[in-house]
Parts: structure tokens; sequence; C-alpha cells
């Protein structure tokens, strides 16, 4: 073994040590808890587990409220996506005026929520989104619009975490976007300007096309995200009302940790992470075809 | 043309502002109700500012004081401790463990590097979260369950803190680390005294994301403690939002205690913060 060598795995092998300790081995007896009965009576003994084979499996298709998380989580990234998505570049391209001053500044106050803790500033938009005495309503009161119930609605309470979550996380996609942004070739634009084509005629055709694939990668990685939600449900509403907001990952917390089902929890979590790369695929698929990638 | 070159500069300026204050507005909020005295929020119109500042919910939040003979607090000042204690380890000891491993990974050969560089790659798609229910488990064995160490130990599996960091180690030059073999010194010596000087901006970078990282998860100590007393501040007003929700004005005030120590870390840090960002997101 080379000086070299030695040192390569003088600095690697802690780390590789811990990654197969914390996710390699994990992951794998993930695998094989999907397929046991493990429940709170084999965390009291051992012997109490059973090989269930794809039990688990079929008993969650039959659970109809594993299909409502499912449901709800798939809302939560199919409005969520745009939204958040649509805000950053909003966002980014206003920043990117030439007229803007004091950039730097509105970038980090813009970016602040994205650096606070999920779980206080998702307790300050539950009595923002109060119906009676928060602020969004008493706002929408100046616009002459009618109160909305929004944490105690249900068709009301995805689109109000949403809101929340847009507000906390658009400033993350909002600097890559500008950095995408003064990417954009600036001759381009001129020659377009000079053709007379109209301010959407050049987003359209200039800004578009040069942003299309860091506008596709930050939306792969959105819906992964959104997939992933959970704090913000069990902070803002506690999976209500009427079960409204119970995500895929809710459910398999209150599956494993509240009835210690971690059989059954294992399955959700494997179902969420086969659906998670199985969207990536098919995002990046579309991608290349269109040679957005 | 210049009149409507000074139209458009007023127009995008001033929705600049209008969606920074639009933006910031609720953690403006969240301090001022935090002095509000207990139900002043619960008017309509709802108060912006407060008629009397008062720091009762403060007090109520961070000091214990005696109820019917029984001590009692919110251990909210414990959790505070908690969360620092455990950002500080998560931090120093993802910083020990990644660093020089994405630099091993960037400049140094070793049999075997493009394949375990092939599968860190792959191990990025897998979400936490799968590997939770197995982990506690384990945990539970191992007697780790209600620890700190618990809580630590996972967030160590840090790919992306390798990939992030080996990605700025590949612009290092191979010349001047040949120069400084050729001179005879060791391994360990050019690590300490070529490398590391010029990885300290994204180290700084990395130290950044591994704080807040730590500081602002959720789930995994969620799942981990079990104890009041371990809890870290997001577990503890987890906790308290899910019991006391009706107090408006005690709950602004746990949440301005969470969030300011990290807003006061990243601010004067940011350009750290934002660069490093842009880092990972122009690689490829």
């Amino acid at each position: 073994m080379t000086r070299q060598e030695r040192t390569a795995w003088l600095f690697t092998a802690p780390v590789l040590a811990i990654i197969a300790a914390m996710l390699v081995l994990p992951v794998t007896l993930a695998l094989a808890l999907s397929l046991t009965d493990y429940s709170i009576y084999a965390l009291a003994d051992w012997s109490n587990v059973r090989f269930v084979g794809l039990g688990n499996f079929a008993e969650l298709l039959r659970t109809a409220l594993f299909w409502r998380a499912l449901a709800n989580t798939a809302l939560f990234a199919a409005l969520g996506v745009p939204m958040a998505i649509g805000a950053s570049l909003g966002a980014a391209l206003l920043l990117h005026d030439t007229t803007v001053r004091w950039k730097p500044l509105w970038r980090v106050a813009l970016f602040a929520p994205y650096v606070t803790s999920v779980v206080a500033t998702a307790v300050v938009w539950r009595f923002l989104l109060n119906t009676r005495f928060g602020l969004i309503n008493y706002a929408l009161g100046w616009l002459s619009l009618p109160p909305v119930d929004w944490l105690g609605d249900p068709h009301a309470s995805i689109p109000a975490i949403l809101l929340f979550v847009t507000w906390k996380i658009f400033g993350y996609n909002m600097i890559v976007f500008t950095a995408a942004l003064s990417s954009v070739p600036q001759d381009l634009m001129e020659a377009a300007r000079l053709d007379g084509a109209s301010r959407w005629g050049r987003f359209r055709h200039v800004t578009l096309p040069a942003i299309g694939p860091t506008l596709l990668l930050a939306s792969v990685m959105s819906v992964a995200g959104f997939l992933q939600i959970f704090a913000e449900p069990y902070v803002m509403t506690l999976g209500g009302p009427a079960q409204s907001t119970v995500t895929v990952l809710y459910f398999m917390f209150d599956e494993g940790f509240k009835w210690w089902n971690l059989g059954q929890a294992s399955a959700v979590a494997l179902i969420l992470f086969i659906l998670i790369l199985a969207i990536t695929f098919v995002e990046t698929r579309i991608g290349k075809r269109n040679q957005w990638l | 043309m210049i009149q409507r070159r000074r139209i458009r500069a007023i127009v995008a300026n001033g929705l600049v502002a209008l969606l920074t204050a639009v933006t910031l507005i609720p953690l403006v909020w969240m301090v001022t109700v935090s002095f509000m005295p207990r139900g002043a929020s619960s008017h309509f119109p709802p108060p912006f500012w407060p008629e009397r500042w008062s720091g009762e919910n403060y007090y109520e939040l961070l000091v214990r004081r005696e109820i019917d003979g029984a001590w009692f607090d919110y251990r909210v000042l414990p959790a505070l401790g908690n969360s620092l204690l455990i950002a500080v380890i998560a931090t120093v000891l993802g910083l020990l463990l990644t660093v020089p491993a994405g630099y091993a990974f960037a400049k140094l050969r070793f049999t075997g590097r493009e394949r375990l560089l092939k599968l860190l790659i792959a191990g990025l798609v897998v979400p936490g979260q799968v590997a939770m229910l197995p982990l506690f488990l384990l945990f539970k064995e191992l007697g780790l369950v209600n620890s700190f160490a618990g809580v630590i130990l996972p967030g160590l599996a840090g790919i992306f803190a390798i990939l992030f960091v080996r990605q700025s180690a590949l612009a290092i030059p191979d010349e001047m680390l040949d120069a400084a073999r050729l001179d005879g010194a060791s391994e360990a010596r050019i690590f300490r005294s070529i490398v590391l000087p010029l990885l300290a901006p994204i180290t700084v970078t990395l130290a950044l994301f591994l704080f807040l990282g730590s500081w602002n998860d959720f789930l995994w100590p969620l799942i981990i403690l079990t104890d009041q007393s371990k809890y870290t501040l997001p577990v503890a007003v987890g906790a308290i939002v899910r019991e006391h929700a009706a107090d408006g004005e005690l709950m602004m005030a746990a949440s301005v205690v969470t969030t300011l120590p990290v807003l006061l870390i990243f601010l004067p840090l940011q350009r750290f913060y934002i660069s490093g960002l842009l880092g990972g997101s122009v690689k490829g």
C-alpha cells in the first residue's frame, strides 16, 4: 500500500464506517422489517416476531387512511411545487431587474425564513392563519373578501399549510434562479429586443430556454421535498381537520411510534422511497427526452 | 425614454420592498406578539404593536417557579442548552469526519475510489426516514435511545457533506500537492498546511449547514428522545404547542427563543451560506 493510499483510508474509513452503520445497515434492515409483523409485543420480546411476507403491503392497500395519506401527499406536491417554484421564479425575476438597488440586502431578507426552524415558524403561522384574530384573514377583510377557516376547513387546510411552506422555502430556489438568470446570454436578449420581441416573448424564447435545466432540477428536488412533508401538519393541524393533512410520513410516524407497528411502518417508508425514486426517474427521463437536462 | 426608465425603477424597487415586507411580517409579528400581555393579541382587528411591552411570557417560559408546592417549568432553557450542545458536537464531528474524506475522494489515489464514489452518489437518493425505524430498534438494543449520542450519530453519515467538500477540493492544483510531496512533506502535513487553508471558506459554509441542520432537525430527535429533560428546542416547542396552543403570546416567545439564535448566526455568515448553496447548484 502506498503512503497516499494509507492516508486515503485513514481519511475515509471513519465516515464510511458510519455511513455503513447508520444508513446501509438500517435500510437493509428496513427491507427485512417490512416483511415481519413487528409490533409492540416484539418490542418486549424478539421471539414474538413472525415473518409475514408481503402481508404488510397487502394490509396497507386495504387501509383507507393510507390511501387518504397518499392522496393528501400527492395534493401537497401537485399544488406545492408550482406554488413554490412560481414564487421563487417571480422573486428571482423581480430581483434580477437592472433597476433594483440594494440587491444583497433584499436577498438576505427574503432568504431568512429558510434558515429558521420549521416547528417555530409553523407555530407563528398557526396564529397568522387563525380564523378570528389572524393577520391573514384581516388582510382578506381589507380586500373585502370573507374570512377563511384556514386550519378548520378540510378544503382549506392543505392550501393553508402550503402558504406557510412557500413562505418558508421560496428564498432557496430564488437564490438558485438568480444565479441562473445572470447566465442568460445578454447579446441574445439585446438582439430580441432590437427585433421588437415583447417582454413576454423575450422571457418565453430567450430566458426560459436558458434557465430551463435549472428550473427542472429545482422542480425534481421540490417534488421529493413535498413528498416528505411531516413537521408542518404535525405542529399546525395534528393531521386534521377530518384527516385532511395526514401525509405519508405522518401516517408512518403514527403507525410506528404511536401504535408501535414497526413492521407496517417500515412498509410505508419503503413505499414512499419507491414512489420518490419512480417520480424522480420519470421526471429526469422527460427532461432528457426534451433535452432540458 | 429616461422617464420610462425611472417609472420602471420605482415600480421594480417598490415591488421588491413590498415582497420583502410581506416576507418579514411573520417574523416581526412573532417578536412583537411575544412581548404582549397574555391575551392581548386575541382582539379584532389584530394588534401589530404591543400597547404595553411586557416580559411576562419570557418570564413564564424560561423561569422555574413553584405552583401549589410543586416546581414547574416548560424546560425551555434546558432545551436551549441541549440544542446548543448537540448542534456544536454534531458540527465539530461532522467536519472532522467529512472534510478529510472529501479531500481524499478528490485528490488521493486509492483502489476502489471511483466505485465508492458511485455508491455514495447512489446513497444520496435514499430518504433518511427509511432508516429511522430500524435505527430506533438498533439504538434500543445499544441503549442509545434517549441519549444525545443517539440524536447525533445518524446525522454523521454525511454523504452530501463529503461530496460538497470533494467538489471544492477538485479545484486544488495537483502540482501544488506533488511539489510538497517532492519536498518530503508527509500526507498529513500536506493536508494540514496546504489543503485545509485552501478549504477554509467552504469549511465555514459546511459548518453553517451542519449547525443549522442539527438545530432545526425535528423528526429524528422527536423519535429518539423520550425524556422531557433531554428534548431539543424544536421538540420542546412542538410538545408545548400541542398542549398550550391557546396561549398565543407564550407560543410566540417560544418561537423567538428557537429562531433567534439561528438568525444571529446566519446573518453575519450569510455570504458563506449563499455561496455554498450556489456551489451546489452549478455542479455536474
